[in-house]
């Protein structure tokens, strides 16, 4: 019901101004009498906008379940195995490669500079995961996480120092836009996210017996090195879909889970399930908020995630606090 | 009959040599505690014996090489319970947790079935668990918590069961409460291994195999008196074992 409202308020609002949800679904349908201009801003661009955004929002609350599930850490984020970086460096990449920046790229250039992030994010998951020396040891993992994030954005910055020209599109794709997302960004996310749901659904209860640590989880008669890796594959893929569509958009992959945790106790199965829609919801949200809080300009949608997820974090923090105060006074 | 052995069995960790060349066989049906000072190589030689870490040498579970076995029949035949205290599961309930246990016999897609429900009800009862079925694994305490870890090793229904320091944190009562469950346990023909680190409740077990720097220094019965000699050896006759009318009883020397 939420995605649905939002995605009505979605396709309603933007730049262009305020289009009705009903004469915005008619537009869709072909059968508005508005003038044509209105009938092409939503077909063509708030529609695949806004499926955009939810879909982006589902690959990155998936794979923020998936993380904490995998590393055993309610504070993983998707982008810890240094897929977000190798993203952003095959962006930069692809961007000196065509000589232009994301506002003048025409479809086959924009096509490749996602592939470019894609490659990117997977080469530098890879490029962990042989620094890791494989997947068995989870903190060598995160550690080679960090290493790899801190090196790829480093020559990230690199690139951009040395082509001036890129350095407003790089800006923009690490502050995440969904400004740009068409309706082959659409498929390729549907596509992504199916693949990834069907995978993390197969694999959820190995994750819920990783819950238990891992010598428990390989006692219960799972396969720890090909579970996880393709758990990490399945990481990589949501995140790196979600990445090159719409740049580096924080906290949602973070926040979403906590927000399904804060609500109910459920198995992993319907923790990742409920954390796609939660990530779903949130990113349409910000989406709609980055359009309509200073129009008829727009913020980028990482900075409104940012904002968001930054005050949910710090709101987090005082309820534990409150609860371990709360505790220490019942203890007495 | 033996349930577990292994024959000739060297682990190292990060090169180094932890246990060498070590035999050990552990008869169907007994509790055996395996006792000794930190760093003898208890819990290494309880992961080996489980599979959890690499080994070479050879390590037979009811008569079957333990490499030859299938992961999910091996599971469903060798339960384990170790230290890892922490339980990442923020979101699994008490219930769900025992429930893990019985995941060795579900499919990967398929639902607990009926058996599923009532032997996991039995372990959170066995283990007076029943009444935080609904609460978060993590708002439980320490002493708490180590009890849903019993009834999810209890759940697994496994024909050998192997518990690395499984009182830590329990209280006196229930670490009464938790030999009552074994010996019945063993009663039933499950085989027990736990390394233990409270002398007391070890001296009750069937037999206790006393380690020292990655080798077995004595593995006897724990009525015994050369048992009592080699625990007393083996922690620098800190301690002196007793024999009371309920049984032995270890005295720490100050």
């Amino acid at each position: 019901m939420t995605s649905v409202a939002l995605l009505c308020l979605g396709i309603s609002i933007g730049s262009a101004g305020w289009v009705s949800p009903v004469d915005a679904i008619k537009a869709l349908f072909g059968s508005a009498q508005q003038a044509d201009f209105s009938i092409q801003v939503v077909r063509d661009i708030r529609f695949p906008r806004t499926i955009g955004a939810w879909l982006a929002g589902a690959l990155l609350g998936f794979s923020g379940a998936l993380a904490q599930g995998l590393f055993r850490n309610s504070l993983a984020d998707p982008y810890l195995l240094g897929s977000a970086s190798g993203a952003s460096l095959g962006v930069a990449i692809a961007l000196v490669a065509s000589g232009s920046g994301v506002a003048t790229v025409d479809w086959f250039l924009r096509l490749s500079m996602t592939g470019a992030a894609f490659v990117g994010a997977l080469l530098a998951v890879m490029l962990t995961m042989l620094l890791a020396h494989g997947l068995g040891h989870t903190l060598r993992l995160l550690l080679a996480g960090v290493v790899v994030g801190v090196v790829l954005g480093a020559a990230t910055s690199l690139v951009a120092l040395m082509s001036p020209d890129i350095l407003q599109s790089m800006q923009s794709f690490s502050l995440g836009s969904t400004a740009f997302v068409g309706w082959e960004s659409c498929s390729l996310m549907l596509a992504a996210l199916v693949l990834c749901l069907t995978m993390g659904f197969v694999l959820s209860k190995a994750l819920d017996g990783l819950t238990l640590g891992e010598h428990a989880a390989q006692s219960l008669g799972f396969n720890l090195p090909i579970i996880r890796t393709v758990l990490v594959l399945t990481l990589a893929l949501a995140t790196a879909s979600a990445v090159a569509q719409t740049g580096l958009i924080a906290f949602v992959g973070l926040a979403a889970p906590h927000v399904v945790r804060a609500l109910v106790k459920v198995p992993s199965r319907y923790l990742l399930i409920l954390s796609t829609l939660v990530g779903a919801v949130l990113l349409t949200s910000a989406d709609v908020l980055a359009r309509g809080l200073i129009a008829p300009l727009e913020l980028p949608v990482g900075i409104v995630t940012a904002l968001l997820g930054g005050a949910y974090l710090l709101f987090l923090m005082h309820k534990q606090k409150s609860v371990v105060t709360h505790a220490a006074r019942n203890s007495k | 009959m033996i349930a577990l052995s292994a024959q000739a069995l060297k682990v190292a960790i990060a090169g180094v040599p932890v246990i060498d060349a070590l035999d050990v066989a552990f008869n169907q049906g007994c509790w055996t505690a395996i006792v000794g000072p930190n760093g003898a190589g208890k819990s290494t030689l309880l992961k080996a014996l489980a599979g959890l870490i690499p080994s070479a040498g050879e390590v037979h579970l009811l008569g079957q090489s333990l490499q030859t076995i299938p992961l999910k029949k091996r599971a469903q035949q060798l339960a384990w319970l170790g230290q890892e205290a922490s339980i990442g599961g923020e979101a699994l309930s008490v219930y769900d947790t025992v429930m893990l246990g019985r995941l060795p016999y579900q499919g990967w897609l398929s639902a607990p079935s009926q058996l599923d429900h009532e032997v996991v009800a039995h372990a959170l009862l066995q283990t007076q668990a029943w009444d935080w079925r609904e609460r978060s694994v993590n708002a439980l305490s320490g002493g708490e918590r180590q009890r849903v870890l019993l009834a999810r090793v209890l759940a697994v229904q496994a024909g050998v069961v192997l518990m690395d320091e499984p009182l830590a944190n329990v209280d006196p009562p229930h670490q009464a409460d938790w030999v009552n469950t074994v010996s019945a346990l063993t009663r039933e023909g499950t085989t027990v291994v736990s390394v233990l680190h409270e002398i007391n409740v070890a001296l009750m077990a069937d037999f206790l195999l006393v380690m020292d720097a990655g080798k077995v220094l004595h593995h006897g019965l724990c009525t015994d008196t050369n048992t009592h000699r080699a625990i007393e050896t083996v922690f620098n006759q800190r301690l002196v074992v007793h024999q009371s009318e309920n049984g032995f009883f270890a005295n720490l020397q100050r």
